[in-house]
């Protein structure tokens, strides 16, 4: 995948990223109109589908509101990374399937409008403005097999159907 | 050989167990367990409100779930957007009490039996020492202050919850706080939660437990330790865990009939950290915009002129909280320039409030009392600020746009520096108004 960076500080916190005078709905098309609104105006007319959300330390912290991460995917952005993420927001975003990243060196080097492409299957960052390659600190194992069963929602379904 | 090595290590981890590593031990069914590690845990309660349980029914029934693990291990609270502030906010609470009725869950709390669900929870004996607990709530890590491991999820974790009745975890390391000293008149719970927030920043805890720990711990009341576990989150922290101790014995002796195991760390416990406070001259906190973290002294922002003063929340939402309020108010008005809305936590702190005259006062002061509901905190209603508005609350949260308009600010404080503000219209120190 690739996109546009959208670049932002630390500690962009889930009342920015969907504030909760909108989470009377969890419909994604409901939330991604008021995606980081009160931080950023012109985000949501300005973000593309594929876009990249490039953030500093402690991204998503604050409320555990699972509308965060799906106004983020329904506002058509591809992936965050950021230096740290915030550990409900964390995981929210893997059971919601929005692709996240811990990668504080692609962080620092990508600045606001730079074209990014990213393997998700190796984590592997690449900055096509810039030039540089950088790789995400991978999942712990465990994650990463619910991840590659389809997220906990399918692993929950299979666990399910076997008992 | 491999194997060998594996029993060493497991011999090493049983030693020194924080409380943290402990309840998540024997809910993973295992004698001990090592900082990072994942383990899939069997939880004791799972709490979920209005505003994230419709999103948890929508993804229960796409897993292929028709049946709670354990319905007594489920609570469903009404508190975020009620009463129902707007027709979207009564279907949320609609959505909650229908599956309540199909899935048999008795801890159901419908508005006029509910309120805020970190003050209700302790006060029903639905959470206890040594328990593992998960919220659909950020805030869930309240419970901490009876020794438990409790912890916020999101939504899909809270159905994969009620359908299998365990979790993963990510075992995290545990940041000792150790305080002394007595501390001053006025200054309480909440000042301390903010002067370690500041020390440590929004993120010092992330993916940690924080035990708090040492004579100022011990001679905490109850209420005082929810408010501190409470903003253990607003460090990034996973849990904040005080070690039960005669407080807590003292707190558990009104439900005779809950048995519960205490845990508390071994005395070779490792710690990832340690922080030492000395609170015997801690002044008055308040966290300024837009951060828990930006804790000074009152006196640093004294003056600053007040629209509203918001009293209550599951930060400070005790009897206790509203009686320090009112003390520091001394019998005076609120400043004609100045809203102050007090919210009751739950019912039965509304009827102490009536029963002990507080409720009088505060309204013959010109407060309004708003019905227990997490309203004016997350700017949902009863309360939202309009824009450059500025507001001292007692609540948790002061990030950009949480409580209204974006441009309104925020201060946080104790019920100390509320009661102050509400009469002086401007950031006080009561023994200055």
């Amino acid at each position: 995948m690739d996109g546009t960076v959208f670049k932002y500080g630390d500690n962009v916190d889930t009342d920015v990223i969907i504030p909760a005078r909108y989470c009377t709905s969890f419909h994604k098309e409901d939330l991604a109109p008021h995606c980081l609104e009160d931080l950023d105006e012109t985000f949501v007319a300005r973000v593309q589908e594929g876009d990249i959300i490039v953030a500093g330390n402690n991204f998503g912290c604050g409320s555990s509101r699972e509308n965060a991460p799906l106004a983020i995917l329904g506002a058509g952005v591809s992936a965050v990374i950021a230096k740290s993420f915030a550990r409900i927001f964390y995981r929210n975003s893997i059971n919601v399937g929005l692709p996240i990243l811990e990668c504080p060196e692609a962080v620092d080097a990508a600045k606001d409008g730079d074209r990014l492409s990213i393997d998700l299957h190796n984590g592997e960052i690449r900055n096509e403005t810039r030039g540089g390659s950088y790789k995400a600190v991978p999942f712990p194992d465990k994650i990463a097999k619910i991840i590659e069963v389809g997220g906990l929602e399918e692993y929950v379904r299979r666990r399910l159907q076997n008992r | 050989m491999i194997c060998r090595d594996h029993q060493i290590k497991e011999l090493e981890t049983i030693l020194g167990q924080t409380i943290a590593q402990k309840i998540l031990a024997l809910h993973a069914g295992r004698a001990a367990v090592a900082v990072d590690e994942l383990v899939f845990a069997k939880v004791d309660m799972i709490l979920g409100t209005d505003v994230t349980v419709p999103l948890s029914v929508e993804v229960f029934r796409r897993m292929g779930a028709d049946r709670i693990f354990d319905p007594k291990k489920t609570v469903l609270v009404n508190d975020h957007f009620v009463p129902a502030k707007d027709m979207k906010a009564a279907e949320l609470s609609k959505t909650m009490r229908l599956f309540a009725e199909e899935m048999g869950i008795d801890n159901y709390y419908e508005v006029g039996r509910s309120g805020i669900c970190h003050v209700l929870l302790p006060d029903e004996g639905l959470v206890k020492p040594g328990d593992l607990i998960v919220g659909a709530d950020s805030h869930t890590c309240t419970y901490g202050a009876l020794g438990a491991f409790s912890t916020g999820i999101g939504s899909t974790d809270m159905a994969a919850a009620w359908a299998i009745g365990e979790l993963w975890f990510r075992v995290p390391g545990t940041i000792k706080i150790e305080v002394n000293g007595q501390l001053p008149k006025w200054v309480g719970g909440k000042d301390l939660a903010l002067h370690i927030i500041g020390h440590l920043g929004v993120e010092g805890a992330l993916y940690k437990a924080m035990e708090f720990t040492g004579p100022t711990i011990r001679n905490l009341s109850m209420d005082g330790r929810l408010t501190l576990c409470n903003m253990a989150i607003e460090a990034g922290a996973k849990t904040g865990i005080v070690a039960p101790d005669e407080v807590t014995r003292q707190f558990m002796s009104k439900f005779p009939e809950l048995s519960y195991t205490p845990q508390v760390a071994d005395s070779d416990a490792e710690y990832v950290e340690e922080h030492h406070f000395d609170v015997s001259d801690l002044p008055l906190q308040v966290a300024k915009p837009y951060l828990p973290s930006n804790a000074v002294p009152v006196h640093e922002v004294m003056g600053q002129q007040v629209h509203q003063v918001v009293l209550g929340s599951c930060t400070n939402g005790h009897l206790s909280d509203f009686q320090l309020a009112a003390d520091a108010m001394k019998g005076q008005k609120v400043n004609p320039k100045t809203r102050l809305i007090v919210i009751p936590s739950t019912k039965d702190v509304y009827l102490e409030l009536i029963r002990s005259g507080l409720a009088e006062y505060f309204t013959e002061a010109g407060a309004v009392i708003g019905p227990p509901t997490c309203g004016p905190c997350i700017g949902g209603h009863i309360g939202v600020l309009a824009e450059q508005e500025v507001g001292l609350y007692t609540t948790n949260r002061n990030f950009v746009g949480r409580n209204g308009h974006p441009t309104s600010l925020v201060f946080l404080a104790g019920p100390a520096v509320a009661g102050a503000t509400a009469v002086a219209g401007e950031i006080a120190h009561p023994d200055e108004i």
